[in-house]
C-alpha cells in the first residue's frame, strides 16, 4: 500500500529565492513523521504548500492517492488534511468552544433553513458540535475556561485549543508546525504524550520541531530539510549519525536546536501576530 | 502556566462574575420587551406623522440588521449597501405597477433579483480583500443609483410612483397604523432570523472569516462561498426593505438611495455594536430617531447629530452594545463521565464529508 502522504520533488519560489528545492518525502497513516532543519530550511513553506496556501511551481503532492497539487486550501482540508500554525492562529475574539467548533465545520449537519427555523436537525448538530468540542478539549488535556474568549488565555493554553481545534475534525493527515514553541518542559512532556494519542487514533502526524530531544523522543521517522531539499530520511537513530545531517548541524557555529523559539513563554497577543 | 489562570467553570470574562445587569441585558425576554414596546408604540402616539416616523425606523431596523449580517458577522465593508434596498424597492414597484399585482406578490420576484444582485456584485469582489471591496461596493452602490436615475422603465429622475400600499388577501393594511404593524411584524421576524444565522453553523463561519481568513480556510471553510451567502443574505434583507420602504411611501426615487443613506444604515450597524443583533437594533433606532429629537434645532440638528456619533466612536469605539464572546458551559454532567475517555475509543479516522453550503 503507498503511503497516505506523498510529497514528490516539491518546488516553490517566492520571486527568485527558492524557498522550498525538490523536497520528496512521505507519511504513512498511523506514524510520527518529525521535519527538522535550521530556520528558513523551507519546512512552514512545504507545509503551507501541502495545505494549499502556496501554490508549487513544480512537483506532485498525493494524500490518500489523490492528487491535491495547487488545490484551494478548504478542498485540501475537506480530503483529511488538518494543521496548526506557526504562529498561532485563532479566532481571537470567539470563545474556547466556539475555536473548537471551527474544526468541526465540514461535518455539516445542518443549513440555513434549519438555522432559521431551529429544526430538530439544528438542535441535534449543535448539541453535536458542543459535545465534541469539550470532548476534543478533554483530549488535548485542556483545563482552563471554555466559554471566555481565547484571547484571554495564557498562551499554552492558547496552544491547546489550536490543538484541539485541528483535531475535531479526525483527519487523516495531522500537520504540526512547531507545537512546542514557546511551551515549558512539562507542557512539552504533555505535548509528546498528546502526539503518541493523536497518532494511535490513526492518524499520520507530520511535525515540525526543534527540540532534538522531544525529535528523537517521539518520532517513528525524521526528515532533516537544508535548502529547501531533503538531505536525510530515516529512524532518528539513522539520521543522528547521518554524516550530511551532522556536516549542517554541526557545520554551524550555533546550534539550530531551538534557534528560533520565541523569547517569551507568557501570551503575546495573538492579534498581533503576523499573517 | 495553567497556574495562572482562573480554571473554575466561571462562563464569564476571567475575573467579572456575571453582574445583574449583564444577566439582564442578555436575557431572552429582552426581544420580548422590544417588541412589546413597538407594538405599544401606537398606543401612545398614533398620529399619522408619528406613525411614518414610526415606520420609517422600523423598516431600518431591517436595513441594519441586513447590513449586520455583512459588516458585523462577516466583517466585509459594504459602503453601497442602500443599493439592495433600492434593487428591492424598484423591483417591487415596477412589477407591482405594471401588472396591477398587489405589493406582496412581488416579493420571490425581489428575493431573486437580490440574490442576482447579491452575486454580481460579491462574485467579481469577494476574491479581494476587504479595503478593495468597501471601494467596490461603493461604486456599486453609485452605479444602481445612477442607472435608476438614466433608465426609462425606472422612471428616470423622478421615479416610480403610485405603488399600492400592502393588501394581504383582501386586507387593506395600507392605513398608517395597520401598516406599522404589518412592518413590525415582518421585520421582528426577519431580526429573529438574522440573529439565528448567527448563530448557526454559517454564522459561526462568517464569525471565522472575519476572525481570520487563513486559518478558517485551513478549517475546510471555503471562504469565498461564505462571504458570497454573507453578501447574498444581507441583499435579501436589504431588498426586502426596500419592498417595505416602497409600500411605505408609494413613491420612490433615485434621492431615496444615496450613498448617505448606505452610510447611515453602516453608522446604526457600527454604532450599536457590529456583529450583536441587540446592539444594532439599538444603534438603527437611535440612528434614525435621533434627527427626529432635534427637529426643533433645524439645520443644527445635524451638527448635534454628527458631534453625538463622534463622541460615542471615541468614548466607545466598539459600538454602545457590542457582541461578547462568552458562552455558559452546561455540558458539565455530560462531561464528567467522558472526562478520561477521550474520543470514541477506537473511532477511525475518517474524513468528514461535506462542505460549505
Ligand atoms: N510568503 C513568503 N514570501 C516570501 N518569502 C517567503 C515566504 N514564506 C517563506 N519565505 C522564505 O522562504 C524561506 C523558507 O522559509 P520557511 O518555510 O518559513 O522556513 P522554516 O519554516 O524552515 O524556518 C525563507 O527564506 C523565507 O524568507
Ligand atoms: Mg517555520
Amino acid at each position: 500500500m503507498s503511503p497516505l502522504l506523498e510529497v514528490n520533488e516539491l518546488q516553490i519560489a517566492f520571486g527568485g529565492v527558492k524557498a522550498v528545492n525538490g523536497l520528496t518525502f512521505s507519511a504513512d497513516a498511523g506514524e510520527i513523521v518529525s521535519v527538522i532543519g535550521p530556520n528558513g530550511a523551507g519546512k512552514t513553506s512545504a507545509f503551507n504548500c501541502i495545505t494549499g496556501f502556496y501554490k508549487p511551481v513544480s512537483g506532485s503532492i498525493t494524500l490518500d492517492g489523490k492528487d491535491i497539487t495547487g488545490k484551494r486550501p478548504a478542498v485540501i482540508a475537506a480530503t483529511g488534511v488538518t494543521r496548526t500554525f506557526q504562529n498561532l492562529r485563532l479566532f481571537p475574539d470567539l470563545t474556547v468552544l466556539d475555536n473548537v467548533r471551527g474544526g468541526m465545520h465540514l461535518y455539516g449537519g445542518q443549513n440555513f433553513v434549519d438555522a432559521l427555523f431551529h429544526t430538530p436537525r439544528y438542535r441535534k448538530s449543535e448539541r453535536f458540535y458542543t459535545e465534541e468540542a469539550h470532548r476534543w478539549l478533554d483530549f488535548v488535556g485542556y483545563q482552563g475556561g471554555r466559554g471566555i474568549p481565547v484571547r484571554n488565555l495564557a498562551y499554552g493554553q492558547q496552544r491547546q485549543v489550536e490543538m484541539a481545534r485541528a483535531m475535531a475534525r479526525k483527519a487523516k493527515l495531522v500537520l504540526l508546525d512547531e507545537p512546542g514553541a514557546g511551551l515549558n518542559h512539562s507542557e512539552k512532556q504533555d505535548l509528546l504524550e498528546l502526539c503518541r494519542k493523536i497518532r494511535d487514533l490513526g492518524a499520520a502526524v507530520v511535525l515540525i520541531e526543534h527540540d532534538m530531544g522531544v525529535v528523537m523522543e517521539v518520532s517513528e521517522r525524521v526528515v532533516v530539510m537544508n535548502f529547501g531539499k531533503e538531505i536525510a530520511d530515516g529512524t532518528p537513530d539513522a539520521v543522528k549519525k547521518n554524516p550530511a545531517v551532522i556536516e549542517a548541524y554541526l557545520g554551524k557555529a550555533d546550534e539550530p536546536v531551538k534557534a528560533d523559539e520565541p523569547a517569551k513563554a507568557e501570551g503575546p497577543d495573538i492579534t498581533e501576530g503576523d499573517s | 502556566m495553567s497556574d495562572n489562570v482562573d480554571t473554575t467553570r466561571a462562563p464569564r470574562r476571567i475575573g467579572k462574575p456575571a453582574s445583574r445587569i449583564s444577566r439582564l441585558f442578555e436575557s431572552r425576554q429582552l426581544g420580548w420587551a422590544a417588541f412589546a414596546i413597538a407594538v405599544l408604540f401606537p398606543f401612545v402616539l398614533a398620529s399619522n406623522y408619528a406613525m411614518s416616523i414610526g415606520t420609517t425606523a422600523v423598516i431600518f431596523i431591517l436595513l441594519a440588521s441586513g447590513l449586520n449580517i455583512v459588516v458585523g458577522y462577516c466583517g466585509l465593508l459594504d459602503l453601497g449597501y442602500i443599493a439592495f434596498m433600492a434593487v428591492g424597492a424598484y423591483t417591487s414597484g415596477i412589477i407591482a405597477k405594471a401588472w396591477e399585482l398587489p405589493i406582496l406578490f412581488t416579493i420571490p420576484a425581489v428575493v431573486i433579483m437580490c440574490i442576482l444582485a447579491g452575486l454580481i456584485i460579491g462574485g467579481p469582489t469577494l476574491r479581494l480583500r476587504s479595503d478593495y471591496l468597501a471601494i467596490v461596493t461603493l461604486g456599486f452602490g453609485e452605479i444602481i443609483r445612477l442607472t435608476a436615475n438614466n433608465l426609462a422603465i425606472t422612471g428616470g429622475p423622478s421615479g416610480i410612483y403610485g405603488i399600492p400600499g400592502v393588501d394581504l388577501f383582501g386586507l387593506d393594511l395600507s392605513g398608517p397604523v395597520p401598516f406599522y404593524y404589518f412592518c413590525v411584524a415582518v421585520v421582528a421576524l426577519m431580526v429573529l432570523g438574522s440573529a439565528r444565522l448567527g448563530k448557526s453553523r454559517l454564522g459561526r463561519a462568517w464569525r471565522f472569516v472575519r476572525e481570520d481568513e487563513d486559518a478558517a480556510e485551513a478549517m475546510g471553510i471555503h471562504t469565498y462561498k461564505v462571504k458570497l451567502a454573507a453578501y447574498i443574505f444581507g441583499a435579501i434583507w436589504g431588498g426586502i426593505g426596500g419592498v417595505l420602504f416602497a409600500a411605505h411611501l408609494s413613491a420612490i426615487s433615485p434621492q431615496s438611495f444615496v450613498f448617505l443613506q448606505s452610510a447611515l444604515v453602516l453608522m446604526a450597524v457600527v454604532l450599536g455594536g457590529m456583529g450583536n443583533t441587540r446592539g444594532v437594533v439599538v444603534g438603527a433606532v437611535v440612528i434614525s430617531l435621533l434627527p427626529e429629537f432635534l427637529r426643533d434645532m433645524g439645520n443644527l440638528r445635524y451638527v448635534i447629530f454628527g458631534v453625538v456619533l463622534v463622541a460615542v466612536m471615541v468614548l466607545r469605539p466598539q459600538g454602545f452594545w457590542p457582541s461578547r464572546a462568552y458562552e455558559p458551559e452546561k455540558l458539565d454532567e455530560a462531561r464528567k463521565g467522558k472526562r478520561d475517555g477521550g474520543p470514541r475509543p477506537g473511532a477511525p479516522v475518517t474524513t468528514a464529508k461535506g462542505g460549505t453550503p
